[in-house]
């Protein structure tokens, strides 16, 4: 299979990214530019976390503008499984491949620390290998991570069974609606989520939790 | 001509920097205020002396880019360069 990282002016866990997906597939993925006109085929894209253009005007909202994201949506639009993690997550609310928005943190502060998490949905091809609602530790370090959408889009989300992970009872960082960490488009390909599961994916780095959203989409693919 | 665009939030979005503006004024001693909202100021001067073409431009790039309608209202002011 093939993967691939979009690298934005600004991404900062591209490379952390890399190394997770080249654990879980064995092969090193594409590192694709921002201003590409062209990616090659891909079964898996991941958008990393970090600052892209400066997060000017809105977070996510440059990136889902540039040349790179015309590939990544026609991609998606033809099956291609898409990660958005961190500020990745709002690009693709940007870009519309995902509903909603990230606004900023309730409490007007830069969040960063590990949260606790519900995987409320384990059906999604990022969460299989997880159990449905198993506890799980993932860091967050955002400033914009305050999941907001109409009452509409909340109760379609709940309905279709899009909400993919949630911050546990009383640990929600940023006054997410709904306490959503994370969640996915209808068919469960495309999911996006505000914690970094790339920096906890190893022993190394304090735990492994989030691995297996890496051999999880892989074990999905192959 | 010369357009200035208003981005705002729209009610019912809670806006955690206005309040923190409005309980700053509240501890320096400004009373009587209700509330308060942040918003976006945008300029942008365009090469088009028609006023409804350049409010239908202004109009379209506000959808696309300038304003993020899931949680932002937009206003369109254009004046003659």
């Amino acid at each position: 299979m093939q993967a691939a990282v979009i690298v934005f002016p600004g991404s900062n866990c591209d490379r952390d990214v890399a190394v997770c997906l080249e654990a879980a597939t064995g092969q090193a993925p594409i590192m694709a530019w921002h201003g590409d006109a062209n990616l090659p085929k891909c079964d898996l894209i991941v958008l990393p976390g970090g600052f892209s253009y400066g997060d000017y005007l809105r977070c996510g909202s440059m990136a889902a503008n540039s040349p790179i994201m015309r590939e990544v949506v026609e991609q998606a639009h033809k099956g291609a499984s898409v990660l958005g993690i961190c500020n990745g997550f709002q690009v693709l609310t940007e870009c519309g491949l995902l509903p909603g928005v990230l606004m900023q943190n309730k409490g007007l502060n830069f969040v960063c620390r590990n949260t606790q998490l519900n995987v409320t949905n384990n059906k999604t091809a990022f969460t299989s290998l997880y159990g449905a609602g198993e506890e799980i530790t993932i860091p967050v370090a955002h400033n914009e991570g305050n999941y907001f959408a109409d009452d509409d889009t909340l109760k379609q989300l709940q309905d279709e069974d899009r909400i993919a992970l949630t911050y546990a009872k009383g640990d929600n960082p940023n006054g997410a609606c709904l306490d959503i960490a994370g969640i996915s488009d209808a068919s469960g390909r495309i999911v996006g989520m505000m914690p970094h599961p790339e920096r906890r994916a190893e022993a190394t780095l304090g735990g492994d939790d989030g691995k297996r959203m890496f051999s999880g989409i892989v074990e999905v693919l192959s | 001509m010369k357009a200035t665009i208003h981005i705002t939030l729209k009610n019912g979005v809670l806006d955690p920097q206005g309040k923190a503006i409005e309980n700053a004024l509240g501890s320096l001693g400004f009373g009587g205020v209700d509330d308060v909202r942040q918003g976006k100021l945008i300029e942008v001067s365009l090469d088009e002396s028609d006023a409804d073409k350049a409010r239908a431009t202004l109009t379209d790039m506000c959808e696309k880019l300038l304003a993020n309608t899931v949680i932002e209202n937009y206003d369109i002011h254009l004046s003659e360069a």
